[in-house]
């Protein structure tokens, strides 16, 4: 382990051992929040009674297709603006005060459009998350070299051929980035929206739990939820070292 | 005397007023013929439109007046079968290997595997790198990478190579070693070779004929025959024309060095 993952582990195991501290010692109220031990004893718990599984794949499930809509759009959107010089100035006020715009406040609309399923929660994720794809893909494609785009052009590839053999695998880190973002926001999307009207899935079990006290649920759907989140995060911040090492950059 | 291979009759290429700035006369006009098999070097000032020149002969862009034309047949902005580019600045793809990088050149030109592996290997021998052929460019040193950029461009067999400043980011121990290995290659290949430099030395040791250029807008001012012999690498310095070939050269480059120097002290 190098000295960097000892020093993350350590301010990770010095929070949690913080928080047991003032659990037990009662400056946090059990009410409020039981210690990390407790929370870890529920977590398995529940994890092993299988009362949520259909819940936690239900929110996964949508959390990955809004992701996987949001990216894949997203990609292609910002490479055809990225083609087209006055779209994309036209759009680029838009995409810069997009994250002003509460899309949570249109959930009611989306209600009226697609019905109380699961549509307009996939739709609020990924109209969080395409944005970011879209603005990192743009970012990206204007760093690609000049002379590649030529090597291209010499070796007669055409725009798509372009596209998918040179100018998006150069921005590949790019788009690693640009998928770290889209998790975020298609979970936040996602669960957010559970939250507010739904009649399942981990975002509406955690509010649900949060109104009856039960302690015992909230915590580990949001430690799940966390956990989820760093292992999703971190696997992709992996594929990234590796690839910038290739690359000489790191 | 051999045919001409590319032919160059009044271009022109100017380049439209961009937001804040003049329209600029870059080049021209210029009439050339460069032989079947020679190897031709273009030297002139800074910002005379010798890159111009070269992407209006690869068809990475049109003329604005003239004709450009290549074994014959017009090259009107679209890449023109049989040619090949090496560029100054690294072209290598950095998230593919030697080999990879190697086998692009081939993309669209051979479909056959065995046919392409073979080409893919023998090029990357030809180059000397053959004990690199799976690393990343980011393993390499300049000098190879550039030596990959030369494979991938050989590996398409082409029969006009042009190279825009191809040892430009080199220190001069490697630019004389690689100037040798494009005079090998250019035996072997028959290939015709533009060559652009801002090296009055590179062009007088590589070239058979050498174009100078004026300052913007880039005319041809003067055609210097180097005759020497096929049969050459570096140590063509020591022969006793050398001196007079690069003395001609710096005579008519001079007062348009002095020019463009003038231009860019007197520009804000």
């Amino acid at each position: 382990m190098n000295r960097v993952r000892l020093y993350q582990v350590g301010v990770i195991g010095g929070f949690v051992l913080l928080l047991e501290a003032l659990c037990v010692g009662g400056v946090i109220d059990k009410i409020t929040m039981p210690p990390p031990h407790r929370i870890a004893i529920d977590f398995v718990k529940l994890f092993l009674s299988a009362r949520l599984w259909p819940e936690i794949a239900k929110s996964m499930g949508n959390v990955v297709l809004s992701f996987v809509l949001a990216y894949v759009a997203g990609i292609a959107i910002g490479t055809l603006l990225h083609a087209h010089r006055v779209a994309r100035d036209t759009l680029d006020p838009l995409f810069a005060t997009y994250y002003a715009i509460p899309v949570f406040a249109f959930y009611p609309l989306f209600i009226v459009m697609f019905g109380l399923g699961d549509g307009p929660q996939v739709l609020i994720g990924f109209l969080l998350a395409i944005v970011a794809v879209i603005v990192t893909t743009l970012n990206g494609l204007d760093r690609v070299p000049e002379v590649l785009r030529k090597t291209a052009r010499i070796a007669r590839l055409g725009p798509l051929q372009t596209a998918i053999k040179v100018t998006l695998p150069f921005c590949a880190p790019y788009l690693l980035t640009a998928a770290k973002l889209a998790l975020a926001y298609a979970f936040i999307g996602v669960i957010g929206s559970e939250f507010i009207m739904a009649r399942n899935g981990m975002g509406y079990e955690i509010g649900y739990a949060y109104t009856n006290f039960d302690n015992a649920t909230m915590y580990p759907l949001i430690l799940l939820i966390l956990l989820l989140s760093i292992l999703m995060n971190s696997g992709l911040s992996h594929w990234e070292k590796l690839l910038l090492a290739r690359r000489g950059l790191r | 005397m051999s045919s001409p291979h590319v032919t160059l009759r009044g271009v022109s290429k100017r380049f439209p007023a961009s937001a804040g700035g003049n329209a600029v006369h870059a080049l021209g006009p210029v009439d050339l013929e460069i032989r079947k098999g020679e190897f031709f070097a273009i030297v002139g000032p800074s910002g005379c439109g010798k890159s111009t020149l070269l992407e209006l002969i690869a068809g990475l862009t049109s003329a604005s007046e003239g004709s450009v034309d290549f074994e014959g047949k017009p090259i009107a902005n679209e890449i023109p079968d049989g040619v090949g580019v090496v560029f100054q600045e690294d072209a290598c793809f950095p998230w593919l290997s030697v080999r990879d990088n190697v086998a692009f050149g081939l993309r669209n030109i051979v479909a056959d595997d065995a046919e392409k592996s073979h080409r893919v290997g023998a090029a990357i021998a030809m180059m000397g790198l053959t004990d690199f052929t799976t690393s990343y460019p980011s393993q390499l040193s300049g000098g190879m990478r550039q030596r990959v950029c030369i494979a991938r461009t050989l590996v398409a067999q082409p029969r006009l190579i042009l190279l825009d400043e191809p040892f430009g980011a080199l220190d001069q121990q490697t630019r004389l070693l690689m100037g040798d290995e494009v005079l090998r290659l250019w035996r072997e290949t028959g290939a015709t070779v533009f060559l652009i430099t801002h090296a009055l030395d590179e062009a007088a040791m590589l070239a058979d004929r050498i174009a100078v250029m004026s300052a913007r807008p880039g005319k041809v001012i003067d055609l210097v025959e180097t005759n020497w012999p096929r049969e050459r690498d570096s140590r063509i310095v020591e022969h006793p024309n050398f001196g007079a070939v690069t003395s001609r050269l710096w005579k008519a480059l001079r007062d348009e060095s002095m020019k463009t120097m003038g231009r860019m002290s007197s520009s804000p």
